[in-house]
């Protein structure tokens, strides 16, 4: 059981949370422009590290907030937490 | 009843003032106050506690703790009866009952022991495995022949609680190391936690004598605990707390606590708890969980009387029992010199001291030595004799580990072993980390610490008394210091230096000169009746990894899993592969340490609290007029009203006939509702549904399907314009939180520049349903500030206004096909204007209908349900509905995978009608359909059934459901399989069956 620190409400046990999907997915400006295959890209591919990952979590029974955490998928320690719409990971700057 | 023959006349931390009674398989016997089960067992004489698990040989106990393999007992009767306790850890109790009879009892499988070369590792396998359908018939007659516990048959009545804590340092287990670490964590004013699985704190040290040679801090051990007890007791942030295992560490300094508040006592009084559940989030957490003696690996080394020499030093010292008169001691490693010490100072007989090692030297061979007891070096036990109790041990030298010359049988009713001693690693590598192997102390020990974790005392492999204090003083400081609190000067608790030591020496099976599978059953794991042999023949048969093997052999599966055994049998493994262990390495550890009870788990969310129960606030009134319910998610609503003896389907058709002919009344208020507001509600909208919103008219609504971002529905429900920039949402009954949570992450997450907030309002509003052609007098008659006439108030409006006196929002929007009014009012005035509505409808009989009819009537018009008619795989297309997407829009969620090519191709199901052939049918909702029901298997199937009724109104059965090009088909015959043989022929039809037109909600 994690415990994670919401931006807004301070350290809360995990079953206070739910798990969002991966962060810095980013909408297409224009879908109907992308191809079937550029979707699917945006719809169904997600990076599913070992190791560090950029994802949203929402303090569901709490703030209601979503929020952006870097976690590693092994030893499951969190590095940060932050508001959304940070860059994703290994983006620069 | 027996005589407590085996107890010692003085010693032991018992209390003999206190005499305890209690029935083991039927006989009673008579302990003392402190006494386990096990010890007054012992102390009883009693040497054969159960049968093994496949061959059914005869058990006695090995161990004194959690590590013990063979009592294992049910305790109680009733529904507070406890299967697969170990007898070793259950306190005695006055009027204490308990059994492993299933064992003993009779013996069907006793044959297993001489036709043992039949049972070979993976014999469930190999054996019992086809013809498939006879396996549970094996399975079942396995378990009773095993007697495995059985589990309660009544309802346990009794309470369990949960309680979350928070600490700065919680140290788990109360030995000499874990004492030191909670005093010196203690003393600076953290908050600290100490527990310990135990009735009382001590540790290893309630094994050993109460002699000054071990003082502690000038005390004798004993008094040692009782100041160190005290002294921790007293302070205010530390709480102290026995008879609590910590049997799980999870991520983040999460660890799981079970406290028994009541069996160690026969049960809780009234209005007390049974056992409490501990979740504990600390800061730090200090490891001194200690180590478990291994036993040696010899042939017949199963027989009762062979037990750790631990286990023989905790009966003599700690309980005052010894197991028996005349004691072989073989061991690799100096502790069991002590126990034949122990033994000697009790007044019993060391036969010999077998040790594998050349020349035993140090302080504790030396005074073993002084006090005549012969010692055999570089030799070991190759096999015991007897059946119900070892009688003798042959024993052999042993030289490079192969035997070198048979030796002496020596005549003993107990043989004390010890081959080392294995960390309690468990809770260190429940979160991921591998044990690391440690050559000299010849154990796995805790790999790098956890974060926030450290450990201490002898799991770290500090086996003496003063390093293990030491460390334990160190951990709970630096515990401290990482929190910013100032440690307490001053030294460790200070024990005697230890004598000079002789390293251990590994060993791991006696040799016999016989292949493995020859010999006498040389046994690793007793619970589960694995040997070594077993072993072999899984490397024969070509599994190389642990993890295969302990599947194949089932080593370490047991309620023990694999306390004991474990480590001997990855030795075994890793010789046998030519490999050394770490190559090898150990199975995975999970938590549980030991059982935790289902009651502790469920605690009070157990019966009416496992999950919240909604009410309308009409509920009441449901219940006073004989309503049945129905759960849809956490509400409870209404499923229908049955009259006197009605059948269920006499009710639904009455009902029906009620709302389609005059009124009906349809408690609504579970529906879904949600307020967005803002000067982006209109963009937002637009994206979050398939139809347009933009154009929408102050006063009006419409009908909205919601796609995820892959082009299928996943909810439906009615928008209401209700001003400029504030809309009204209702969603589906089971999906309101995940359509709020849907349109919070795509407000936050994606367009967080939006201006737009949303209020969940389901609560807030209750909601009654009329329906039928006299709904509009019904209104009318409850209602004078608003006009119902036909143009006035149009379909697919609302309006605000006054009915029954209470202020209310009236839709003119329709589920049933006919004329309908839902009127939303304050949820506290919902009974009041229910009733109302009920007194001005009784003149056209007006009926409350439920969720049944409620379903046959919309599915009568072709009406979908999101989540039964449709789900998660079908787009508005395959249901029909192109009409709910606007056309001229550029965007909205799940627009672009509808031009997918996968979607707007050929084959996909397609919603459709089905009319039974013999309309007295009705189809099973689920049911799969198939073009040819005489095909080969596997047959294609084209499609299901999705919702399917008996309809008064039709005069026969009908169904909606998905077919493959289903609309291109109507007329055509589908057949659905049934389990039971049977085909149910039906037509494929329109989706809507009544008033095609429309005609009846627009009057
Ligand atoms: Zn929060």
């Amino acid at each position: 059981m994690f415990q994670i620190d919401c931006p807004w409400c301070g350290p809360r046990d995990q079953q206070e949370f739910a798990y969002a999907g991966e962060a810095a997915i980013k909408r297409p400006e224009n879908p109907a422009s992308l191809s079937d295959a550029e979707w699917a890209d945006y719809l169904f591919m997600r990076t599913n590290p070992r190791g560090r990952h950029h994802e949203q979590w929402r303090h569901v029974h709490g703030c209601g907030q979503f929020f952006d955490v870097v976690r590693d998928t092994v030893t499951y320690r969190i590095e940060s937490v932050d508001v959304p719409g940070r860059p994703a990971l290994g983006d620069a700057s | 009843m027996s005589q407590q023959t085996h107890r010692l006349s003085q010693g032991g931390r018992i209390d003999r003032g206190r005499e305890i009674r209690f029935t083991f398989n039927g006989r009673e016997y008579t302990g003392y106050a402190g006494d386990t089960l096990a010890s007054a067992l012992l102390a009883n004489g009693v040497s054969v506690i159960g049968r093994s698990f496949k061959y059914h040989r005869p058990r006695g106990l090995v161990g004194a703790g959690p590590e013990e393999p063979n009592a294992i007992v049910q305790v109680g009767l009733g529904g507070q009866t406890r299967p697969d306790q170990r007898a070793t850890q259950v306190e005695l109790f006055d009027g204490l009952v308990a059994s492993t009879s299933a064992r003993l009892g009779f013996d069907p499988m006793g044959l297993n022991n001489t036709f043992s070369r039949m049972l070979p590792a993976g014999f469930y396998y190999k054996t019992f495995k086809w013809p498939a359908k006879s396996w549970p018939s094996y399975e079942k007659r396995i378990r009773q022949a095993a007697g495995l516990g059985y589990s309660p048959t009544e309802p346990d009545t009794d309470r369990y609680d949960h309680m979350n804590a928070h600490c700065d340092v919680l140290v788990v287990g109360g030995g000499p190391a874990g004492l030191a670490a909670a005093l010196r964590a203690g003393r600076a004013g953290a908050r600290v936690m100490l527990v310990d699985e135990n009735a009382e704190f001590g540790g290893s040290l309630l094994a050993e004598r109460d002699a000054q040679a071990n003082a502690i801090d000038d005390r004798s051990p004993h008094d040692w605990i009782a100041a160190s007890v005290a002294e921790l007791s007293a302070m205010q942030e530390v709480r102290v707390m026995t008879r609590t295992t910590a049997f799980g560490n999870y991520d983040h300094n999460f660890i799981g606590l079970m406290e028994d508040k009541a069996d160690y006592r026969g049960g809780p009084g009234a209005g007390e708890v049974r056992h409490r559940l501990w979740r504990v989030r600390a800061q730090r957490v200090v490891l001194a969980t200690g180590a478990l003696e291994r036993p040696l690996v010899f042939g017949n080394n199963d027989r009762p009387g062979i037990m750790t020499a631990s286990a023989v030093s905790t009966y003599l010292n700690r309980y005052g029992v010894a197991p028996g008169w005349r004691t072989v001691v073989f061991t690799n490693n100096d502790s069991a010199y002590q126990t034949a010490l122990d033994l000697k100072a009790a007044g019993r007989d060391v036969a010999a001291i077998v040790d594998i090692r050349t020349n035993p030297t140090g302080a504790l061979a030396d005074a073993a030595r002084e006090a005549g007891i012969p010692i055999h070096d570089s030799s070991a036990i190759i096999k015991a004799r007897g059946s119900r109790r070892v009688k003798s041990v042959q024993i052999a030298q042993v030289k490079y580990g192969q035997l070198a010359e048979e030796g002496d049988t020596i005549a003993c009713d107990v043989v004390a072993t010890s081959g080392g001693w294995s960390p309690v690693v468990h809770l260190h590598c429940h979160i991921g980390s591998k044990p690391q192997w440690d050559d000299e102390a010849a154990c796995f020990l805790p790999g790098p610490d956890n974060p926030g974790q450290s450990s201490a005392g002898s799991v770290t492999g500090a086996f003496s008394l003063r390093k293990a204090l030491s460390q334990g003083f160190e951990q709970g400081g630096a515990a401290v210091a990482e929190l910013g609190f100032e440690p307490t000067a001053g030294a460790a608790p200070s024990a005697p230096a230890p004598g000079t030591v002789m390293p251990i020496q590994p060993f791991w099976i006696a040799p016999t000169g016989k292949p493995l599978s020859r010999g006498p059953k040389q046994f690793v794991d007793y619970q589960n009746d694995t040997t070594a042999a077993d072993i072999a023949l899984a490397v024969r048969e070509g599994y190389e990894s642990v993890e295969h093997v302990k599947r194949y052999t089932a080593m370490g599966f047991g309620t023990d899993q694999g306390k004991l055994g474990n480590i001997n049998g990855m030795a075994i493994l890793a010789s046998l592969l030519d490999q050394s262990i770490p190559e090898t390495g150990t199975t995975t550890f999970r938590p549980a340490y030991t059982p935790v009870s289902f009651g502790s788990v469920a605690g009070r969310t157990a019966d009416h609290l496992f999950d919240p129960e909604r009410k309308t606030a009409m509920h009441d009134w449901h219940v006073q007029h004989g309503a049945l319910f129905e759960n849809v998610g956490q509400w409870k609503r209404p499923w229908y009203y049955p009259k006197d003896d009605e059948s269920m389907q006499a009710a639904l058709d009455r009902e029906c006939r009620s709302t389609r002919n005059g009124a009906g009344v349809l408690d609504a208020s579970t529906l879904g509702k949600i307020e967005v507001h803002g000067p982006d509600a209109n963009r937002f909208l637009d994206m979050i549904y398939t139809g347009g919103r933009r154009k929408m008219k102050t006063g009006t609504c419409r009908y909205g399907l919601m796609l995820h971002e892959d082009g299928m529905i996943f909810d439906d429900g009615v928008t209401a314009k209700l001003d400029e920039n504030h809309y009204y949402l209702t969603t589906t009954t089971g999906g309101a939180a995940g359509v709020l949570n849907w349109l919070e992450q795509w407000h936050q997450t994606e367009w967080p520049d939006m201006d737009v907030f949303f209020t969940f309002v389901t609560d807030q509003w209750a909601t009654v349903a009329v329906n039928g052609p006299k709904s509009r007098e019904i209104l009318q008659a409850l209602c004078d500030d608003i006009d119902f006439d036909r143009e006035a108030f149009a379909f697919m409006t609302f309006r605000e206004g006054t009915v029954a006196g209470v202020a209310a929002r009236v839709f003119r929007i329709s589920f049933t096909g006919e004329l309908a009014f839902e009127i939303n009012v304050d949820a506290n005035y919902g009974r009041h204007v229910w009733e109302a509505v009920m007194a001005a409808g009784a003149p056209h009989g007006i009926t409350p209908y439920g969720t049944e009819t409620m379903h046959i009537l919309r599915a009568e018009k072709g009406f979908i349900v999101a989540g039964q008619d449709t789900d998660g795989a079908v787009t508005p297309m395959d249901m029909g509905m192109h009409w709910a997407i606007g056309k001229k829009k550029d965007d909205f969620i799940g627009m672009r995978s509808l031009s997918r090519a996968d979607i707007v191709g050929e084959g996909r199901k397609q919603y459709v009608g089905l009319v039974p052939t013999d309309g007295s049918i009705v189809l099973p909702e689920g049911s799969q359909l198939v073009n040819d029901p005489e095909a080969a298997l596997p047959m294609p199937m084209v499609g299901h059934v999705s919702s399917s009724y008996h309809s008064d109104t039709l005069g026969h059965s009908f169904a909606l459901a998905v077919v493959e090009d289903g609309r291109s088909r109507h007329g055509e015959t589908v057949y659905s399989p049934q389990v039971d043989g049977s085909v149910i022929a039906a037509t494929i039809t329109d989706p809507v069956f009544y008033d095609r037109e429309g005609a009846r909600q627009n009057v």
